[in-house]
């Protein structure tokens, strides 16, 4: 049952592999405290100037203190827009307050008055999705001028655009799952609906508004010259129009009022897995650097990080002696049961037989599902094919898209071609997707790519009588390449939202106890699946 | 011995008392007043039984209602304890005429010693040195300003039926006598309801140094003596035994003195001969006079009782219960060096004013003996002494005594009212109380250096951010986790009227940094239960309540937690104008412009859909103008009263 790690921590090999994977964390720190740094020291001084805090420091002031703070989307934005929205301007993650884990969205109006880029939009529906995925209350933190005007086709009028902000508002109040709005700037335009919207409201005195138009706008309109205050000041709206419920004195009394309305919630987290008592592994998770090799091609044995994830390195694995390119089995992470699918190699018939088996097993028995992916893909060739490797890998994919129990992927090397949809890639709807800075995601290696690319050029060329010396078409290959190594690199994926964000790898145990936990917010509902192609 | 016992009492020596009645296989019975229903004594006791009111004088003094409680529980004896009917002799006639046994000595021994000059007399009788002075009947103040004279400057008025300091003044100089004359009479008038004093020579180093006695009613022995020099405003502070300096010879002479008093009363039970010490050249054994006799058992006997080995209740039970003395003067030696200090709920930096409070946490260090009546949660009430405990540690020697009495103070930890637990622990590290040169007028001397309220260092302060954001007993599995940088959190804290600002960084469980402002840092862990600051292991404890926390390290430092839920604005809006909420008629108007008022006073009474609404003042101000007149019909919304804008 308890793994034996076979890694040997004084080699030189594993010495090799820790300076690469720390290498690579670096530049993964380095870029979340880029994002960290907001609009800048300028900006942030004149924030501070107004009597405002920090947004980080309005996220720590409403959680409860020395709480855990699960952040998504640390690196969105990342490289985009000339880096003008660090971390897409608004800060997402879940944290403790009032001993109830919530969802926390906070806008950052240093950056760009936090005003909505297209990845601001995105993260914040993130945001959203997880809230109402995993039965989280939502607690707004709103300073916010609004959509970013010059990218206003790409923010406002799609499904998943600026509107879907206050759709996704008002079906998760009405499902029970509380929205808490803390105006503490501005909340102009689209973005008044934000506290409009939510259950319960408190606004910041002489600090946060709240108006359909702002001053500029309504003079333009109506030629009616109003200051922001009295056209929507916290006075206002607590005493007059009633869009806000609470008038707070500054940032931490309208924190601490915002606590005190979560203290009324009236909610308790559902009791829905056998809870064992925690246990840490027997291997130290600081290992992990070490064992996992910094190339992806070079092959390793899973166990090795499995051993360093789960309770006394405990692992008891199902049909070890089947399709054994995969690994599944049970163990226990902080005490919650899990069920683990790992890769080991390429998926052949068997592996994804026994996948899809395995997952029917967690389904019945209601226990979640970690997918700990290293995937080049499926087996290729004419015996695969011919013995319907399709017909097995759909029934993994469907086995992993129809389950109900939560499913928590952590991509711990390469995510190629169909291997990420039977791992449960972000299009299979994970409650949480997180990366480690080694892995790389692409629809196909580079190599792969520009060879098929160079394979259709080749015989066309050669068709037409011609010949490509080897010199041409590495010429040929070489911005493909270049594109996918740039495009599957995990800051470029992490910056567009394809995951929730690049972790420590040695953080993985608290990064998996945080998410299991806020998954178990919700009931875990009965499967059903579907057609499995026999 | 007895069988039941009543203790007419309260607080700690009701409990010490139980504690060997109970050890001897005795049943208690306590009595209590409507404040004490839920204290200590009263769980400690076999029986209890309710005596009255708060008010001493409505139950503890009341020594009719005991006497008949003892009787209703069938008790045999009834223990006094101190203060209280201890030195009454008409409840001691009462409780024998009741066929009850009094724990202590007779009636007639009490009233011997209970007026001062008759006393001295009696005792000067007795061959017991007395202080010179005029004990006379002539009360005419040229008759005693002559005696002054006579007696030589400086001298002491003392009144006749004095205790506590009162009506006591004392005059360096002729001149000054006739004025102190007066106010030491109508004090004494006031007080005791008798004017007539004496007069004493004032001893210009003078040293309290008592004789603990015990009698059987015919012969008596003596345990010693016990030093207690260190007082404030004649009240005992901190109690040794033996008395530092003391020679064999003086130690024989004032225990034969103290024999000869108790005998001379044929005194029965636990007593103590009170002598002033002139130590002026040192401990003399012609320079010890009587002062007082207490005909009870003393606060400070605890002391006592750890040199001797002797347990002073148990003697009072055996000799009560007819035994005669337990053990012959020869049978009693010195073990060692003890000390007591009292705790009180009293606020030091204030003149030492008593205070009350609940007691939210209490806990005192092992290897001290701790006598108290109170538990945590216990209240402080107003109606009685503020006594929280008494500690007395016994050592070797006096230094080792010493020390450990510094550090039982330092780990004696009470929250939820101010104590002078600092007081005492700077007077237990007071040069010349270490040296062993005391006399009662250190405290005053050193005032100010013993009584500055303790001010928390940073590293402490640090330790009460963590406490007020809950985090002192670490953040808990997962606490503090990020995935890259630390998050901070704020916390407003005041210490002594002085506002901090703390921010607490969480980077682990028990990980924190905490920033004070101006530079100031500390690197704060917490592992296995204890406290790391700046990577030294330290000694820190603390008890936290909802709106405050005591930090204790060495000290116990108290901060108020800033709530910002207290910052509620009640009105909101503008607080410059009163308006009308609605519709109606002004009934009244109390406002005038320019007058001060304060939040929630009224101001216009307006009246409508047939109640009369109140109009309040929304903060503190200036009224400005008054704009409604009674009688007047207004509309909702319309300003009635407004005030001067507030500075901002």
């Amino acid at each position: 049952m308890k793994l034996n790690s076979k890694a040997m921590p004084a080699s030189e090999g594993f010495k090799a592999n820790r300076d690469a994977h720390l290498e690579a964390l670096a530049r993964i720190g380095a870029a979340a405290e880029a994002a960290r740094a907001g609009g800048g020291d300028r900006a942030r001084e004149r924030h501070v100037s107004r009597g405002k805090m920090l947004p980080r420091r309005r996220v720590a002031n409403l959680l409860d203190p020395g709480s855990p703070f699960l952040e998504i989307g640390a690196t969105a934005a990342h490289d985009m827009y000339d880096n003008a929205a660090p971390c897409a301007g608004v800060i997402a993650g879940i944290g403790r307050v009032e001993g109830q884990e919530v969802m926390v969205v906070c806008n950052d109006a240093t950056v760009k008055g936090g005003t909505y880029y297209p990845m601001t939009v995105k993260k914040h529906l993130r945001a959203q999705e997880i809230a109402e995925e995993n039965n989280l209350p939502c607690i707004y933190l709103v300073d916010s001028g609004g959509a970013n005007l010059p990218n206003q086709d790409e923010v406002f009028p799609d499904r998943d655009h600026f509107g879907r902000i206050f759709y996704n508002q008002a079906r998760m109040s009405a499902k029970g799952i509380p929205q808490i709005a803390v105006v503490m700037g501005s909340c102009t335009a689209g973005g008044a609906y934000v506290p409009a919207m939510s259950d319960v409201t408190i606004i910041v005195k002489e600090q946060g508004t709240i108006f359909l138009a702002g001053p500029p706008l309504v003079k333009a309109a109506t030629g009616e010259v109003v200051s922001a205050e009295d056209l929507g000041g916290g006075d206002v709206h607590t005493r007059l129009s009633g869009v806000a419920d609470y008038l707070a004195e500054d940032d931490a009394h309208a924190l601490a009022l915002a606590r005190r309305a979560v203290r009324s919630l009236n909610r308790r987290k559902p009791l829905t897995v056998d809870w064992a008592s925690p246990e840490e592994p027997a291997y130290d998770p600081e290992e992990i650097l070490g064992v996992v090799p910094a190339d992806l091609k070079t092959p390793y044995d899973i166990r090795e990080v499995i051993a360093r994830l789960v309770d006394g390195s405990r692992f008891d694995e199902f049909k070890p002696r089947f399709g054994e390119t995969i690994v599944c089995g049970f163990a226990h992470l902080k005490g919650c049961p899990i069920g683990i699918i790992a890769n080991n190699g390429v998926i052949f018939s068997e592996a994804a037989q026994k996948a899809a088996h395995f997952v029917e097993l967690c389904s019945q028995r209601k226990i979640p599902l970690v997918f700990l992916q290293n995937i080049t893909g499926f087996m290729v060739g004419r015996k695969y094919e011919n013995e319907g490797i399709a017909r097995h890998g759909a029934k993994m994919v469907t086995a992993v898209a129809t389950t109900s129990v939560p499913k928590i992927t952590m991509l711990v090397g390469g995510s190629f071609g169909a291997g990420n949809y039977g791992m449960a890639g972000r299009a299979y709807q994970p409650r949480f997707l997180w990366t480690w800075p080694n892995s790389r995601i692409s629809v196909m290696g580079g190599e792969q790519a520009a060879g098929v690319l160079a394979t259709v050029k080749r015989d066309g060329i050669e068709r037409a009588g011609g010949s490509w010396s080897t010199e041409e078409e590495a010429e040929f290959k070489r911005p493909t390449l270049e594109m996918f190594e740039r495009q599957s690199h995990p800051l470029y994926a992490s910056a567009r939202l394809w995951d929730d964000g690049i972790i420590d790898p040695r953080k993985s145990r608290d990064v998996l106890a945080l998410s299991l936990s806020a998954a178990l917010n919700a009931p875990i509902e009965e499967t059903r699946f579907g057609v499995f192609r026999m | 011995m007895f069988d039941k016992i009543l203790i007419a009492n309260r607080g700690e020596i009701a409990c010490r008392v139980m504690e060997t009645a109970q050890r001897l296989g005795v049943a208690c019975v306590a009595v209590y007043s409507d404040a004490d229903a839920g204290a200590k004594h009263v769980a400690m006791a076999d029986q209890a039984v309710h005596i009255g009111g708060a008010a001493p004088a409505d139950s503890y003094l009341k020594g009719d209602v005991i006497i008949q409680a003892a009787l209703d529980t069938g008790a045999q004896a009834i223990h006094p304890g101190y203060g209280f009917l201890s030195e009454n002799p008409d409840f001691v006639d009462a409780v024998e005429a009741a066929g009850l046994t009094f724990i202590g000595p007779s009636a007639r021994a009490i009233r011997a010693m209970g007026l001062k000059d008759a006393a001295k007399a009696l005792m000067q009788e007795a061959g017991v040195p007395v202080v010179p002075g005029y004990h006379g009947a002539n009360q005419d103040p040229e008759h005693l300003s002559g005696a002054a004279d006579a007696i030589g400057y400086p001298v002491l008025i003392k009144a006749v039926a004095g205790g506590g300091g009162k009506g006591m003044r004392l005059v360096e100089r002729p001149q000054d006598f006739a004025a102190a004359l007066d106010s030491a009479r109508g004090e004494a008038k006031t007080a005791f309801g008798n004017d007539a004093v004496l007069i004493e020579k004032y001893v210009s180093k003078p040293r309290h140094i008592e004789v603990q006695v015990f009698g059987d009613g015919t012969h008596a022995v003596h345990l010693f003596e016990r030093d207690c020099s260190l007082q404030r405003r004649h009240q005992k502070v901190i109690e040794e035994a033996p008395a530092p300096g003391m020679t064999e010879e003086m130690r024989s002479a004032m225990g034969q003195a103290g024999v000869r008093a108790a005998e001379a009363i044929g005194y029965k039970g636990a007593g103590t001969v009170e002598f002033i010490v002139d130590a002026s050249e040192g401990l003399r054994a012609d320079r010890f006079w009587f002062m007082e006799m207490n005909t009870r058992l003393q606060v400070e006997h605890p002391v006592t009782e750890a040199i001797t080995g002797v347990d002073l209740v148990e003697w009072q039970l055996r000799v009560a219960a007819g035994e005669s003395l337990p053990a012959r003067q020869e049978d009693l030696s010195i073990n060692g060096h003890a000390f007591e200090a009292r705790i009180y709920a009293e606020d030091v930096p204030k003149g030492f004013l008593p205070a009350t409070g609940t007691l939210s946490h209490l806990e005192f260090p092992a290897g001290a003996r701790i006598d108290s009546g109170v538990r945590a949660g216990d209240t402080i009430s107003p109606w009685y002494d503020p006594m929280i405990a008494k500690i007395t540690v016994h050592g070797p020697t006096r230094g080792a005594a010493l020390r450990q009495l510094e550090r039982a103070l330092r780990w004696t930890d009470i929250g939820g009212t101010v104590t002078n637990v600092s007081f005492l622990r700077l007077l237990a590290c007071q040069p010349d109380f270490v040296r062993g040169d005391v006399d009662t007028g250190l405290i005053g001397r050193e005032a100010d250096s013993l009584t500055a309220a303790p001010v928390a260092c940073t590293k402490a302060r640090s330790i009460a951010a963590l406490a007020a954001l809950g985090l002192h007993e670490g953040a808990g599995e997962l606490g503090g986790f990020t995935l890259w940088e630390p998050l901070g959190w704020d916390v407003a804290l005041i210490h002594q009227n002085e506002d901090i600002q703390a921010r607490v960084l969480v980077s682990g469980p028990g990980c924190f940094d905490v920033s004070l402002g101006e530079g100031v840092r500390h690197r704060v862990e917490f592992r296995g239960g204890l406290w790391w600051v700046d990577a030294t292991r330290v000694q820190a404890r603390v008890a936290r309540q909802p709106d405050e926390l005591t930090v204790f390290w060495g000290n116990g430092y108290r901060f108020d937690i800033f709530d910002p839920l207290a910052r509620e604005t009640s009105a909101g809006g503008d607080t410059n104008v009163i308006l009308a909420p609605m519709p109606g008629l002004v009934k009244a108007v109390f406002a005038t412009a320019g007058q001060e008022v304060r939040e929630g006073d009224r101001l216009a009474i307006l009246e409508a859909m047939k109640m009369e609404h109140s109009l309040l003042a929304a903060r503190d101000g200036v009224v400005a103008e008054v704009l409604a007149t009674a009688g007047s019909q207004v509309e909702a919304g319309a300003a009635l009263v407004r005030l001067e804008p507030e500075d901002e």
